[in-house]
């Protein structure tokens, strides 16, 4: 088996070397190491419970909620090492945002959602400046026409698919430079998905953005980088395009092409 | 015929019926391909035939029972010796009582000399007319299970019939429930209706003034007793909805807090029995906790601190102990709420970059709120009807006062106070305990029914 060969790129914003993720004795992810570039939408796909998620919050530590998970390896951003002791997983997770699988807006006002992170980091002092923040979020999020005029609504009053897209609004207020999404259009109908995916097209270049997908036309659509995981290992990274059309693993070849997974 | 043979008789008669009528529907023949299965199992044409035994065998037997000591008191008046007995219905009435008792032997020995004459007599008619019953029974019992038996056939749906019993039992069992509380809330309503037409209801919502002893006679001083209950409401809030919850909610909810969001796995396994334990205790420790330690302890402090009219008895004593006893209900309801909210709230906060205690404060304590208050609320209404406590720690005195080392008294420890004196039944002061009642009742459903709508609405929003 050829050993998977991390594609390197020219000015990675994280780069992952040599992980491996534990929970308790069982091992999650194994060796696995990547480049997640400024430029680049990266995906993550593979099979069902082969480490994508797992994978994905180590790079912005939530793995630490999890009591029995353990984290080996280095994970850099901008060359700082996130696992460091001195480094503070507050500010690493206001420069690394997360928008989950099923859309998670707080009970609360959509604008106070939109708020809440500016707030807890203090990017605002005065009534004006929060809602400027509060505009811009929702405006790049596509979703500001849409609640400009409730946003003194509740925020889990919205479609699903507008949910999605206020937590995306959320991620955004703080001004992350990474955005990981998990599987962020699998609980939305076709429509919805569409006005995402055409978000992430707008959103690339200003933020590096890394998305799990079960959806191969998804992942083809919308990123420029692939990573196939198998069994919690990185079987194939490389540019989306050549990875559909000529993968260079068989297991991903069948994967791609529908054979298993 | 006693009651006890009887039904034993009836029961083994319906036994009978269940295995004979299971022994048939069990031959029919085993379904061929093609054709239609019974409908009903064996087992089921046994209950149908055996409850058809039991039930018209216990009505005839409970006709019977009702209509037969007048079918032997004839039958014993008719005996020639019976012609001698006098017509007065008093003294008639207690010779055949005497007769009844002698017959069946509870006393030896009579005091009306026709007694002993007629006992021999009765006690032959009161075995005639038992036989006779028992006669009735049976029969009654057998000719509903030979009917029963003719139906049971491959064909017969006997499963339905059974079926609607059961479940008209199980209605009645419901509904006995609700009846006895109907019962209490009509009979609480009624004793309420004669105190108002006593002494005025504005008197008695709005009075400042509780004096409720009235006089044995007419001519003593303060005759009649004054019903302002204000400063029993005062009381029983001062003490159930103000100092228990100042000291309950916060370390409810702290408690609740540490449990959820913070203690190991381990430490919850033990610690949180451990809380459940104490709404266990029961109260009447806690009252004397309550009127023998605290109460003490804080009538010193309340000197020392130069209140002078710090008492052995104040409402600050009652309320701690109310609201250490109040803590688990607070601390179970929040606890449920907060383990309610998603995970992915939770999560949600954190990718923010929001520390733990900002996610508490921020996300988890504000989507448990309607749950928590929910839990407040009930908690406020099992404090303000709790008795045990206050009728030891609390005291008596009918005081409008906010000072918390004042004695006060509460609404439950008046109603105590009010039955349990020697009092005609129908007295104002006997009265006015109904009405005390029936407002603790009205205050306390209104609270019941509000805290559970705002759970159960805050129950939808996660679902
Ligand atoms: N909190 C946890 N505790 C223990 N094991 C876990 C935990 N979370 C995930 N796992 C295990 O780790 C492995 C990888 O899970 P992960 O959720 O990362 O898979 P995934 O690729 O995201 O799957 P899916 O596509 O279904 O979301 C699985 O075997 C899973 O059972
Ligand atoms: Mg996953």
């Amino acid at each position: 088996m050829l050993e998977p060969r991390p594609l390197k790129v020219d000015a990675p914003k994280m780069t992952a070397r040599s992980v491996n993720v534990y929970y308790g004795a069982k091992q999650a992810i194994r060796n696995v190491s990547i480049d997640v570039s400024m430029e680049d939408v990266t995906a993550f796909i593979g099979p069902s419970g082969c480490g994508k998620s797992t994978f994905l919050r180590t790079l912005n530590r939530m793995n630490d909620t999890v009591a029995s998970a353990r984290v080996e390896g280095d994970i850099t951003l901008d060359g700082e090492d996130i696992y460091a002791p001195d480094m503070d997983v507050v500010q690493l997770r206001a420069r690394v945002g997360m928008v989950f699988q099923k859309p998670n807006p707080f009970p609360k006002s959509i604008y106070e959602n939109v708020a809440y992170g500016a707030r807890i980091h203090g990017l605002a002092s005065a009534r004006a400046d929060m809602d400027q923040i509060v505009e811009r979020s929702l405006r790049r999020a596509g979703l500001w026409d849409e609640v400009k005029d409730r946003l003194h609504d509740s925020g889990t009053a919205l479609s699903g698919g507008q949910q999605q897209r206020l937590c995306i609004a959320r991620a955004i207020a703080v001004d992350p430079e990474v955005i990981l999404m998990d599987e962020p259009c699998s609980a939305l109908d076709p429509i919805a998905t569409a006005r995402i995916e055409e978000l992430i097209h707008e959103l690339r270049g200003r933020y590096a953005i890394v998305i799990v997908t079960h959806n191969m036309q998804q992942a083809a659509r919308v990123s420029q980088r692939t990573a196939f995981f198998h069994l919690g290992t990185l079987v194939e990274y490389g540019s989306t395009s050549e990875m559909f059309t000529n993968p260079r693993e068989t297991r991903t070849k069948d994967y791609i092409t529908g054979r298993y997974g | 015929m006693s009651a006890p043979f009887l039904l034993i008789v009836i029961i083994g008669l319906a036994i009978a019926a269940w295995f004979t009528a299971r022994a048939r529907a069990a031959a029919f023949a085993p379904p061929t391909d093609g054709a239609q299965r019974p409908h009903s199992r064996p087992g089921q044409h046994g209950w149908y035939t055996a409850l058809w035994v039991a039930i018209p065998a216990l009505i005839v037997a409970a006709a019977w029972n009702v209509a037969s000591p007048a079918l032997v008191t004839r039958a014993v008046l008719a005996e020639p010796a019976a012609a001698s007995i006098p017509a007065d219905p008093l003294e008639r009435g207690a010779i055949l009582a005497e007769t009844r008792a002698l017959a069946t032997g509870r006393v030896a020995a009579a005091f009306h000399h026709q007694a002993p004459v007629l006992a021999p007599a009765y006690a032959a008619a009161r075995l005639r007319y038992g036989l006779m019953g028992l006669a009735l029974a049976i029969v009654a019992g057998l000719a509903g299970g030979a009917y029963a038996y003719s139906r049971v056939r491959p064909d017969f749906r006997a499963r339905t019939p059974v079926e609607r019993l059961v479940m008209a039992l199980l209605l009645i069992a419901s509904l006995i429930a609700i009846l006895t509380t109907i019962g209490i809330v009509a009979s609480l309503l009624f004793e309420s209706l004669r105190f108002f037409a006593k002494v005025s209801i504005v008197e008695f919502l709005f009075g400042l003034h509780w004096s409720p002893q009235t006089a044995m006679r007419a001519d003593q001083v303060g005759a009649s007793g004054t019903f302002g209950a204000v400063p029993l409401f005062w009381g029983t809030i001062f003490i159930g909805a103000i100092i228990a919850m100042i000291v309950a909610i916060p370390l409810g909810l702290m408690s609740a807090i540490f449990l959820t969001q913070y203690a190991t796995p381990t430490v919850r396994r033990w610690v949180k029995p451990l809380l459940e334990v104490l709404a266990g205790v029961p109260s009447v420790v806690y009252g004397y906790f309550a009127a023998l330690t605290i109460a003490p302890a804080i009538r010193t402090a309340g000197l020392a601190m130069g209140i002078s009219s710090a008492s052995s008895e104040s409402a600050l004593a009652a309320g701690l102990v109310m609201g250490v006893m109040i803590i688990p209900f607070v601390s179970s309801m929040a606890d449920d709420s907060l383990a309610a909210v998603p995970q992915s709230m939770r999560d949600g906060s954190l990718a923010m970059g929001a520390t733990q205690s900002e996610t508490i404060r921020k996300v988890l304590v504000p989507a448990a709120l309607p749950g928590i208050v929910g839990g407040v609320l009930l908690a406020v209404s099992r404090a303000i009807g709790e008795t045990m406590i206050v009728v030891m720690a609390a005291g008596l005195a009918a005081n409008l006062t906010a000072n918390p080392f004042a004695s006060v008294t509460t609404v439950t420890t008046q109603i105590v106070q009010l039955l349990t004196g020697d009092q005609e039944f129908d007295s104002a002061k006997t009265l006015a305990a109904f009405a005390l009642g029936l407002v603790l009742f009205v205050v306390t459903l209104l609270l019941n029914i509000v805290a559970l709508r705002v759970v159960k609405k805050y129950r939808e929003a996660y679902e």
